[in-house]
């Protein structure tokens, strides 16, 4: 009850028309951020920080929220239509997003993602609402040990249920490790694979840059292969008929709802993990529990709800440690970390004791904000899926200046670009031989995590490898991991052994 | 060898030192006219630390401070660079040698990295715009364990045989000098485990998967509060005012005053226009009201130095880390 008293006092706040009025403006303007690769950096944030000073804090913390929130909406757009993620969030939804957009059902998709982002956000702020407070703790209990075993357990959620070729899926993996260790050691202070004494090496290979290059360009390289002899335009038209049987396929899509919010909610709540596993494990999961997992990767709904649930409510969850143990895990929720800090509010384990009309103000908010985002993001999918109907000239090449232009935005450095044009390059080729991109770029994002805390559980437990599987919940997820990682050659031996057998087995494990 | 190595240094300090107070003097007749620089674009502020740490805290501070009182007509890009012990950092300074966009938030790493490891770099070159504050070290542990007092600490540690784990930031930084003066002075050896940032750190302390800290204050400070660390000794001259508990070493017979300084620099060759104008920005910025409360809340001691006189306190505190990096072992070269 006393928790419904806290909520009605912020929305008491959040409700005022100055605040709906920021709220409004946050999310169309963090709508476009999020859909405009390399735009979601620092430099859209920082600055729009002015205008913050222009209102009271606690409207100043709701707009800034509010571009946390649509940024999150606007993630999927460019992953649907463009087949480019803008964030690192987003990479999942590419998966079948950019499949169902190649199919001419760009607009089903766009309302699968922005429903599955309400739904995420909701149930995230539901659980945010009821169970802040005591879970608090559960994201101190994660030390590196437990760190390592949940990246291990994101990377074989996608190992496991990936591409078709389990070989040509690790060489990528591998692949990406070994482009994620390029830069400055964090342990020893040691440059390493820098090419010589490149400087733009020092670092690192950015998400941005690989992602941009391999997706961005690769896959304009491809379309203009594969449309050489007879061009063609997308056929992307959206009618009010469409939308309604749009609403009635994501009714299929409840169970990949349910469970992405509440991955999404949990792994985002940890420190440094956040809603790029989230958001891929939610996808593994909603591909293996699936009654037609053969669809995954060629445009199924789900594999569209899935990752957009489960992104949305990881950056709630992300919410959390930011508030109580003052560790942002993005330059959005740093820039709120910062705005925090100008106004006198200490994250730490005491703000929601302290500051409790500031926190449920900010909860109450993101209600609000989420109800903004599902309605500016519906009225504008006829306009993002119009955009489609550019002829494909000239849409390559307006996707071309995008791609530089979002890759050298973040560091302005040429440097950044080249290794675009490079990976652009490289990225066609392996389209061409039929290697997965994703695995690449998913360890190159998640490669520098697991590294760091492998390195540092081992010293801290002097070497001994056992700490992984001593410690209760790094060893639960250990297990999973094991298990997920088994799973296809279980299913295999099954199968061989018991043929009569092989199609009930099948049905009873989907 | 090393020492040779030392005293030529020494006496090129002087020299450079010579030759930069001519500099200083025109800087300073050139302030009078100034304030026709003004940044044209967004200009950066780099860190040389991860998110969370007590360099990002405060660089976020004054990227606010700065946008709300209207100190500069164009915003702050705080970036974070923290990599290699903020050689990242330091060597994206270097390359944007003449850069008048872009100011760099230090730390001791600021000394000890170039020192540890041949990056390309030397700080002699770079451009000193201000010290804003000096901040202060103290030992913490966690609130659950038994350990009240310095005595408990090292005792505990004697008894752990090595395997007692030492949290704090990269290998090198700051932290792990305090560390390493802790095991000379008590001849104790503990497991140094490396994180990202301060921020990190804390949160390790507090989970329980380091079993001690040297934090700076203002990292551990919202953990004191709820009650979940305990500070045990001061690294500093005189107690903390925000812990008039907590004895410091000193008191406690041992001579142990280890502080860092936050400082911002600019790139070598930053135009003197631009240096004049950070410099107005910085003296301007310690001066609000928000500056000052957070300082005190924080338990930063804020001590402005600008110009040649930051110069020359940059060098002689890189030349007495080169010392304790060699009493160390850890000297690179």
């Amino acid at each position: 009850m006393e928790i419904l008293q806290h909520l009605a006092d912020g929305f008491a706040l959040s409700l005022l028309p100055l605040n709906l009025a920021v709220l409004l403006l946050g999310v169309t303007v963090g709508l476009f951020i999020g859909a405009m690769p390399g735009l979601g950096s620092v430099n859209g944030v920082a600055i729009l920080l002015p205008i913050t000073f222009l209102v009271p804090p606690a409207s100043a913390i709701i707009f800034l929220a509010a571009i946390y929130y649509g940024a999150m909406y606007g993630g999927a757009i460019s992953s649907i239509l463009l087949g480019i993620p803008g964030a690192s969030t987003a990479v999942a939804t590419t998966f079948d997003g950019r499949p169902m957009a190649q199919k001419g059902q760009a607009g089903l998709a766009l309302i699968a993602a922005a429903v599955g982002s309400f739904v995420g956000g909701t149930v995230s702020v539901v659980l945010f609402t009821l169970f802040a407070a005591p879970l608090a703790d559960v994201a101190l209990a994660f030390g590196p040990a437990e760190e390592f075993a949940l990246v291990l357990l994101a990377f074989t959620t996608f190992l496991a249920l990936g591409g078709d070729d389990v070989f040509k899926t690790v060489l990528m993996i591998l692949l990406g490790l070994v482009l994620s260790t390029v830069g400055l050691d964090l342990i020893s202070g040691q440059p390493r694979l820098i090419f010589g004494d490149l400087p733009g090496f020092y670092s690192g290979i950015s998400f941005l840059v690989l992602a941009i290059g391999v997706y961005g360009i690769g896959e304009i390289l491809w379309t203009i292969e594969q449309t050489q002899h007879k061009p063609q335009v997308m056929p992307a038209r959206i009618r009010f008929s469409e939308l309604a049987a749009g609403f009635r396929a994501l009714g299929t899509s409840l169970k990949a709802m349910a469970s992405g919010s509440l991955l999404g909610y949990f792994v985002g709540m940890l420190p440094a993990a956040g809603a790029t596993p989230a958001s891929l494990m939610a996808y593994g999961v909603a591909k293996s529990t699936s009654r037609k997992p053969e669809q995954f990767g060629k445009g199924a709904v789900e594999g569209v709800v899935a990752p957009e649930t489960a992104n949305n409510a990881a950056s709630t969850g992300s919410l959390l440690p930011m508030l109580t143990l003052g560790i942002p895990g993005s330059p959005t929720t740093a820039l709120l970390l910062g705005g925090m800090v100008m106004w006198g509010l200490m994250p730490g384990p005491m703000l929601f004791i302290e500051q409790p009309e500031f926190v449920w103000g900010l909860i109450s908010s993101l209600y609000t904000a989420n109800l903004f985002a599902v309605a500016i993001n519906l009225a504008l999918i006829p306009l993002f899926v119009w955009s489609l109907r550019i002829p494909l000239p000239v849409l390559s090449a307006l996707v071309l200046v995008l791609c530089i232009v979002g890759g050298f935005t973040p560091n302005q450095k040429m440097h950044d670009v080249w290794l675009i044009a490079g990976f652009g390059i490289a990225g066609y080729l392996l389209h061409k031989l039929d290697y997965p991109l994703a695995p690449l770029v998913l360890a190159l994002v998640l490669g520098p995590l697991m590294e760091k805390s492998l390195r540092q559980a081992l010293i801290a437990a002097q070497g001994d490898v056992t700490t992984f599987v001593e410690r209760p919940i790094s060893a639960t997820f250990i297990a999973i991991a094991l298990l997920l990682f088994l799973l296809p050659l279980i299913r295999k031996l099954r199968r061989h052994l018991l043929p009569g057998r092989a199609a009930a087995s099948s049905r009873s494990s989907a | 060898m090393l020492t040779k190595h030392l005293k030529t240094s020494a006496v090129l300090t002087g020299l450079t030192a010579g030759l930069s107070l001519g500099l200083a003097l025109n800087v300073g007749t050139a302030t009078a006219q100034a304030a026709d620089w003004e940044p044209n674009k967004p200009f950066e502020m780099v860190i040389m630390a991860g998110q969370g740490g007590g360099a990002d805290r405060l660089a976020r501070l004054f990227q606010s401070i700065i946008q709300k009182n209207d100190l500069s007509p164009m915003p702050v890009l705080p970036i974070n660079k923290g990599g290699g012990s903020g050689a990242e950092a330091l060597r994206y300074l270097q390359d944007n040698a003449g850069d008048a966009h872009k100011v760099m938030a230090t730390l001791n790493s600021y000394y000890t990295t170039p020192l540890r490891t041949d990056i390309g770099v030397d700080i002699e070159e770079f451009t000193p715009i201000a010290r804003m504050a000096v901040d202060t070290f103290v030992l913490w542990v966690n609130a659950d364990s038994d350990i009240a007092t310095l005595e408990d600490y090292v005792a505990a540690v004697k008894a752990a045989g090595g395997a007692w784990k030492m949290g704090g930031t990269g290998t090198g930084q700051e932290d792990s000098l305090v560390t390493a003066m802790l095991e000379t002075e008590f001849g104790i050896e503990m497991t140094y485990v490396p994180f990202a940032g301060g921020g990190t750190v804390a949160k390790n302390l507090v989970g329980g998967h380091v079993d001690s800290t040297v934090n700076n204050p203002s990292e551990q400070m919202a953990f004191w509060k709820a009650g979940k660390s305990r500070p045990i000794a001061a690294f500093t001259e005189e107690r903390i005012q925000v812990f008039p508990e907590v004895p410091t070493m000193r008191e406690l017979g041992h001579d142990l005053v280890y502080a860092m300084q936050r400082s911002f620099v600019g790139p070598p060759d930053m135009p003197v226009e631009a240096q004049i104008f950070y410099t107005d920005l910085f003296k301007a910025l310690s001066e609000t009201e928000e500056w000052q409360s957070y300082a005190a809340e924080q338990a930063l001691v804020s001590d402005l130095l600008t110009g040649e006189e930051l110069q020359a306190y940059l060098l002689a505190e890189r030349d007495l880390h080169a010392k304790l990096l060699e009493a160390m072992g850890e000297s690179g070269s």
